[in-house]
């Protein structure tokens, strides 16, 4: 375990250190304190480590995530987990806008509400959140699950590729070509499993309803050919 | 980019701290505008039915006293005058103001009003944010509620005059995080048609004055910037006061950041989570980014 005060330690300097191989290697469990909501904190690793970070963070922290395992104990800003690859993110309070956004794969816990946009353009990460999000979250969402155990604000799921989303509270409204649909075993236990994976206990799975694309908006029609 | 912070107390108790809780909310956000910073302070009204003045001049150290004695003698006389660095606050008895702003331009041209009001004094100069907070004494200020802005300027000078917060009208204040796309014939429609003065080339003035004259109209201000999600065009998060009132704002596209937390003694906004971490029970506070598009105000009363 190494402890970096973020009041001495320039963040450069940890973020340069998490990304040294030697480092990594040497040191697996990282704390850091202070963190006074910096921006840009524990981006771009790639390597099985653990950070925990006693504070509140800024802008874009463990954005580009892999492999590794990001816990915040504090809220966190705008862009948290922003094109995750691989590994876990974990927020023990809330999040702002564009949580998760692009993310390709790994898993983020969101315990409180995430803002605006969460999983924008996911790319297939799955994100759990145990509160709200807000508006036009998971827009153009092409990949990956989304669990909301909360509600939903205005313009869910607009423009929806392929990602699936599950609402457990109330659909402020769904955007443009995502609709409800029906809520089979399969989906039933994948709920139950990203739950389960997140640590959260205290909601029942069948509680939670599915939302995707119709398919309508983005898939080519042949019978449209003549108009191109 | 910008940053605004507004506290908004509403246990009275608290007053007296208005200046020292809201200070450190200020500097938290330094990074996201060092060019120049800006603080409205909604204090004790000045004595009846008068207003206080707030005028700056660019040479520190300048002697106020012949402006002093100019308003004075049109006034029928003073109630105070208190100079802070590079401002005077002159709080005048009830009279126009007009007359007095029209002598008062004529005679010390390089005079420049900053704010007018019952309760409201702004003090905005260029420099880093801690600095100009130490200048003017902001910690040791105290009111009900007060309104900052750190400025990262994109659509204007870096002057003092292009710092915010605009006041426009009597006790109106505006900061705002953004930038308005038709500002410009906006400006001009005003001036045109409801004969607003301006005093610079920036957007943000432009949003206040519109609320300004909204205002005059009658409408409430959550009325005003209901019309304002109409007429303006642009992205925008907005921070408002008013004598007695504290209000946000976000566009419908709401990309701006904004969060607010409220508790039973106080709301606060700021334009990132860190500003508010500081303050005095925030840990059990309701913190949310507010809705696009959605009128959020606080009323003393």
């Amino acid at each position: 375990m190494d402890t970096i005060d973020l009041d001495i330690v320039p963040l450069r300097d940890l973020n340069a250190r998490l990304h040294d191989p030697a480092e990594v290697a040497r040191i697996t469990d990282w704390r850091i304190t202070n963190s006074k909501g910096r921006h840009n904190i524990a981006v771009g690793l790639d390597a099985p480590v653990t950070v925990s970070i006693a504070g509140h963070v800024g802008y874009y922290c463990a954005g580009m995530n892999e492999q590794a395992t990001v816990e915040v104990h504090g809220n966190a800003g705008v862009g948290l987990a922003e094109n995750m690859m691989s590994g876990r993110v974990v927020v023990h309070g809330n999040a702002s806008q564009a949580a998760g956004a692009t993310a390709h794969g790994g898993l983020l816990v969101i315990h409180g509400d995430a803002a605006g946009r969460c999983g924008i353009s996911l790319k297939g990460a799955d994100i759990v959140v145990k509160g709200s999000v807000g508006h036009m979250t998971a827009f153009m969402a092409q990949a990956g699950r989304l669990v909301v155990c909360g509600d939903a604000g205005d313009g869910l799921g607009d423009s929806l590729y392929e990602a699936v989303i599950y609402v457990a509270g109330s659909v402020h409204g769904l955007g443009a070509d995502c609709v409800e649909q029906p809520m089979e075993d399969a989906d039933r236990a994948a709920v139950a499993e990203l739950l389960a994976t997140a640590g959260i206990d205290d909601i029942d799975p069948s509680r939670f309803r599915r939302y995707g694309s119709a398919r309508e908006l983005y898939t080519f029609k042949i019978e449209n050919v003549g108009a191109y | 980019m910008c940053g605004i912070v507004g506290l908004f107390l509403k246990d009275p108790a608290r007053h007296a701290a208005l200046g020292a809780l809201f200070a450190p909310m200020l500097v938290e956000m330094t990074e996201r505008g060092p060019d120049s910073a800006g603080i409205a302070v909604y204090g004790d009204p000045a004595p009846a039915g008068g207003r206080h003045v707030v005028l700056v001049h660019p040479t520190p150290g300048f002697d106020w006293a012949a402006v002093g004695e100019g308003l004075s003698a049109r006034a029928g006389g003073l109630v105070g005058v208190t100079v802070r660095d590079t401002h005077a606050v002159m709080t005048l008895p009830a009279v126009d103001w007009a007359p007095l702003a029209a002598w008062l331009a004529q005679a010390h041209p390089d005079v420049a009003v900053v704010s007018v009001g019952e309760r409201l004094a702004i003090f905005k100069e260029v420099g880093p944010p801690a600095r100009v907070l130490d200048r003017f004494g902001i910690a040791d200020m105290a009111g009900s509620h007060a309104i900052g802005h750190t400025r990262m300027a994109t659509e204007s000078a870096v002057t003092t005059a292009g710092c915010h917060p605009f006041n426009t009208g009597p006790d109106l204040c505006l900061v705002h995080n953004g930038s308005l796309s038709n500002h410009n014939r906006l400006r001009a429609w005003l001036r045109r048609h409801v004969g607003v003065p301006f005093a610079t080339d920036n957007d943000s003035e432009v949003a206040a004055a519109y609320l300004t004259w909204r205002l005059s109209e009658g409408d409430t201000l959550g009325a005003a910037l209901q019309a304002a999600l109409r007429d303006l065009d642009g992205f925008y998060t907005f921070c408002v006061g008013t004598r007695d009132g504290f209000a946000v704002l976000r566009d419908p596209i709401a990309c701006k950041p904004a969060v607010l937390a409220e508790t039973d003694d106080w709301v606060a906004m700021a334009s990132e989570y860190r500003a508010l971490a500081g303050l005095p029970g925030v840990e059990t506070a309701r913190v949310w980014e507010p809705e696009p598009a959605t009128v959020y105000t606080w009323s003393l009363n």
